[in-house]
């Protein structure tokens, strides 16, 4: 049967249209998800996609954490549903404390759009099982608030837990150890600032490394099935 | 009624790039010397008295919403 992954729009989100086109194209089904509806419409997985969402107003993430398909979300997260946060996504799930830390303006104080090469640190998430540790990958940036940031003791087990599961390669806006993404102890929850949904589509992106995000999802669900 | 001001500011240890972009802006209009840290202001009309119990709820508010305690430090406090 064919993977169903729910992509969720909220008021100001920018990139649900490229995520569900790069879920059709890497050979799923993407479900449209409304902020403003408190069901997740029976999908296999959930994106949280790049944007602006409720404008940035408060703190990145911070209002759209509230909103009533979250409230769902976190339920499933906790009970093993894979997620996959992009960029405004990760500022969603870290507000949701459904992932550590935060994110926060970027040390240089300007917005950053490029490709940023990155290093795959863990395949052990259930969105980069498809990767090869060390593998070395480029995938779109374009972000003002990326600046990962935790206290020691997070960073600590973050790293002795081998929940690091991006770093950049020459680390573009501030973020501790070059934290890229991340992932939640049990693996299922990832977010990361970079875009790979940008990077699937050999005729509109330097690179097709967006595409393993994407296949390891679906092999893992195909193993747990 | 009443106001409660709760005040959201980014913790000591975190790095404030906004704060720095003013700093940097008031030494250039030569006010040297001016270290400044940026956070925010909350103004909050509360219906009736502002007793311990609406205080509380405020605070618990402050806590949930309007600062991220992860990287920010907040005060709560009635505006005379």
């Amino acid at each position: 049967m064919t993977t169903r992954i729910g992509v969720v729009t909220f008021p100001g989100t920018l990139d649900d249209s490229d995520a569900a086109r790069a879920v059709r194209l890497t050979g799923s089904e993407p479900v449209a998800l409304w902020h403003g509806n408190d069901t997740l419409d029976g999908v296999d997985a959930v994106i949280l996609p790049g944007g602006f969402s409720y404008g940035d107003y408060l703190r990145c993430g911070a209002i759209a954490r509230f909103s009533p398909v979250m409230g769902e979300l976190i339920k499933a997260a906790n009970d093993g549903m894979p997620v996959l946060g992009i960029c405004n996504g990760f500022q969603v799930l870290a507000e949701a404390h459904l992932l550590p830390g935060a994110l926060m303006r970027n040390a240089s104080r300007t917005f950053i759009c490029r490709d940023q090469k990155l290093r795959v640190e863990s395949r052990d998430s259930v969105w980069s099982n498809a990767f090869e540790v060390g593998q070395e990958i480029t995938i779109v940036l374009k972000s003002g608030e990326g600046n990962y940031i935790a206290d020691a003791e997070t960073l600590q087990r973050l790293e002795d837990n081998d929940q690091v599961v991006f770093r950049y390669i020459g680390n573009p806006n501030g973020s501790a150890n070059d934290i890229a993404g991340i992932t939640n102890q049990r693996g299922n929850v990832v977010g990361l600032m970079p875009h790979p949904e940008h990077n699937v589509d050999p005729d509109a992106s330097p690179t097709t490394d967006g595409v393993p995000f994407f296949t390891s999802l679906v092999s893992y669900l195909q193993q747990v099935s | 009624m009443a106001r409660v001001i709760v005040d959201v500011m980014p913790k000591p240890e975190i790095l404030d790039p906004q704060g720095k972009a003013v700093t940097g802006a008031l030494g250039r209009l030569g006010f040297p010397g001016l270290s400044v840290r940026q956070g925010k202001r909350f103004e909050i009309e509360v219906d009736g008295d502002v007793t311990e119990e609406r205080l509380a709820e405020v605070r618990e508010a402050a806590e949930r919403l309007l600062a991220n305690t992860v990287i920010e430090n907040f005060d709560v406090r009635v505006e005379e």
